[in-house]
């Protein structure tokens, strides 16, 4: 059978699978609609969480990310996997013994203010829209290269399948659906990763392969590696080049972001017991780390077998570089989509890639006729082009346009859900139409899930520079303004509704005018976003950590010169931080 | 039962939990990268290996080792949920 066809079969029977999983588990009543009912098995939490979490950027993009960054791509790993032990130590417990439906629902309630919970639900949707948005372009972009179709075809039938399971379903119907794709999901990202293991290190599990010796007896892979790219005037592999502050807060920023993120910790509230939500948060970082340790695996041995393609010979000899007219097919495929581009500056026909950034190197490039870097590689296509790179069977790349779709629909559904949630339950119910019946507020959540679902669609369309720019909008604001927020309101008595609002204030105005400042939402930065320019040498990526601890501080200092919060608050803290 | 040495007890954990989760990350990972990357086991440098392999694994583990320690102290406590 024809790649094309085996991919429409593949990505076709997944989808049949979702619909059939949604259909069989649909929301009958708000509580269902919100929170499951209660009633998902701590495993089934811990599945359909790491789905939620693991999305079109973490499955396509984060792999290609560390094989261009090296060491500086460790913030990822580490940010987007450390975030989880915040949630279990610090939040999920807690917040399952409130017991009820949302996030800016506990903030209202724990500081016994309207305001706050407003001032909630305005960080949630701007975090959860900016997030969403990416989803669906992921989705575009995996149709329009796999399927072939426009990206506003792909977008469409994307949009179509989220509306069907997450408006009918609700969070039960997004539950079940979520716990198959991340076995989708997980399966079409191991497959071409212990394939190339294979292929290169002789060794079965990506994990070992990454300290294991290359087949060609030339060393081990990391050693190799920090060879090769250093050859060619980049840093090495194993040691990065950003700067040790500004990894250290980056870091802290993807960590608090993770933690404070409200579709990943709204997934907690769906199990019977505290208990639960504490033993859920290590099977969904168990299930996640599944993925998050094979994907430095794949970056090195894609990296090495991408330079290996293009420098077959040694650096700087005549022939040792990749003859344009003898490029094999995937590099063909990938040049059609614009992701991958070469010019041949000096015009020799060969491809030369290397570092042109590096004026040590320079003088050596000079020397061996090169006239600048000649290939330009979209991070993105690493994980997508893998399985052709290494020549693996069809049936492998359509399972991995399978697995990318699975990993921008579970999470741009559980995105959904959060922000119908909160305009059904936060703003309809407690503020704006108090007196609705259930049947009214599930009615009201499946319409604002439908309305968000065709904004988003519409946003994911075009903006391609906006998404880049407003990811670390999503962590930072989540960092800064919820977390802090969510922590005091558990760990303290005394932080009371004025030094919330100032604090979450505090947080989001600072993180977000310094985004703004260096990155230039809607309007042009202010400043050029370079380390020289940076508050303590801290980037944009990282600044969302300090905004956390600009929270926590405001927070503290405000509630000591404001009345202490009224006795029924108290109770509240007293009664979430035991079980029973 | 007595809440308040519950609650004293927990924070004891968490506090013991969050140290590991700071060392293993940012200090083996970050901090101590080079001094950590002169130890070289097989063909990984420890701190790149922290980094993107060794702190995730430790994360599992904790999270478990949490959860396993709180279902000890709620029973002692009385405050379990069965």
């Amino acid at each position: 059978m024809e790649l094309q066809s085996l991919t429409y079969l593949v990505v076709g029977a997944s989808f049949a699978l979702y619909i059939g999983i949604a259909f069989a588990s649909r929301a009958r009543s708000t509580g269902e609609f919100y929170v499951a009912g209660k009633h998902v098995h701590p495993v089934a939490n811990g599945m359909a969480t790491a789905a939620d979490w693991m999305s079109a950027a973490s499955f396509m993009s984060m792999a290609g990310l560390i094989a261009f960054l090296g060491y500086d791509g460790s913030v990822y790993l580490m940010g987007w996997t450390g975030g989880y032990v915040l949630l279990a130590l610090l939040l999920a417990p807690y917040l399952r013994k409130f017991g009820k439906f949302t996030v800016p629902e506990f903030i209202g309630d724990r500081y016994a203010s309207q305001t706050a919970r407003m001032v909630a639900v305005v960080c949630l949707i701007v975090i959860s829209f900016t997030y969403i948005i990416g989803q669906m372009r992921g989705v575009g972009i995996v149709f329009s290269r796999f399927l072939n179709v426009d990206i506003a075809v792909g977008l469409t039938v994307g949009m179509a399948i989220v509306f069907f399971y997450a408006v009918l379903g609700g969070m039960k119907g997004i539950t079940y659906t979520q716990v198959a794709q991340y076995c989708v999901m997980i399966f079409a990202y191991t497959v071409p990763a212990v394939f190339i293991s294979l292929q290169v290190t002789d060794t079965a599990i990506p994990q070992l392969a990454f300290g294991s010796s290359v087949v060609d007896g030339s060393g081990f892979l990391l050693d190799k590696l920090d060879q090769v790219v250093t050859d060619l005037g980049f840093a090495a592999y194993t040691s990065g080049t950003k700067s040790r502050i500004d990894v250290f807060f980056i870091t802290l920023a993807l960590m608090l972001g993770t933690a404070g993120l409200p579709h990943v910790i709204v997934r907690f509230f769906t199990v019977p017991r505290v208990r639960d939500a504490r033993m859920s948060a290590g099977y969904a970082l168990f299930f996640i780390a599944i993925l998050y340790t094979v994907a430095p695996a794949v970056g090195a041995l894609a990296r090495l077998n991408l330079t290996e393609t293009i420098q077959p010979g040694p650096v700087g000899s005549p022939g040792g570089n990749l003859a344009y007219n003898d490029r094999p097919d995937w590099f063909r495929t990938w040049e059609a989509t614009g992701l991958l581009v070469f010019e041949d500056k000096n015009g020799d026909g060969h491809v030369q890639y290397y570092n042109d950034a590096n004026p040590d190197f320079a003088p050596t490039a000079e020397s061996y006729g090169w006239q600048g870097n000649e290939l330009v590689v979209d991070s993105d296509i690493i994980v997508l082009a893998n399985p052709e790179i290494a020549g693996l069977p069809d049936w492998v790349v359509a399972l991995v346009a399978a697995g990318a779709i699975a990993a921008a629909l579970s999470t741009a559904a559980g995105l959904l859900l959060v922000i119908s949630a909160a305009v059904s339950h936060d703003l309809l119910k407690s503020v704006f139409t108090p007196n609705i019946s259930e049947r009214q507020e599930l009615l009201a959540g499946r319409v604002s899930a439908a309305v968000a679902i065709l904004l988003a669609g519409y946003l994911g369309y075009e903006p391609r520079a906006f998404v880049a720019q407003v990811v670390a909008l999503a962590f930072g604001l989540a960092a800064a303004s919820l977390f802090p927020a969510i922590l005091l309101g558990i760990f303290s008595f005394r932080v009371n509704k004025q030094g919330a609002i100032a604090g979450m204030l505090t947080g989001l105005v600072f993180t977000l005018g310094y985004i703004i400042y260096f990155k230039g939402v809607f309007v042009a930065p202010f400043a050029e976003n370079i380390a020289e320019n940076w508050l303590l040498g801290i980037s944009p990526e990282g600044i969302g950590a300090v905004g956390a601890v600009l929270n926590f501080t405001v927070a503290i200092a405000v509630s000591a010169f404001t009345p202490p919060p009224p006795p029924e608050v108290r109770e509240l803290v007293e009664r979430i931080r035991v079980p029973a | 039962m007595n809440k308040r040495t519950y609650w004293q007890d927990n924070l004891r954990l968490v506090f013991l939990c969050l140290v590991i989760w700071f060392v293993v990350s940012f200090g083996f990972g970050i901090l101590l990268l080079d001094t950590l990357n002169q130890i070289k086991i097989g063909g990984l440098r420890l701190g790149f290996w922290f980094a993107q392999q060794g702190s995730i694994y430790v994360f599992v583990a904790l999270i478990f080792f949490y959860a396993w320690r709180m279902a000890a102290l709620d029973k002692k406590h009385g405050v379990g949920e069965d």
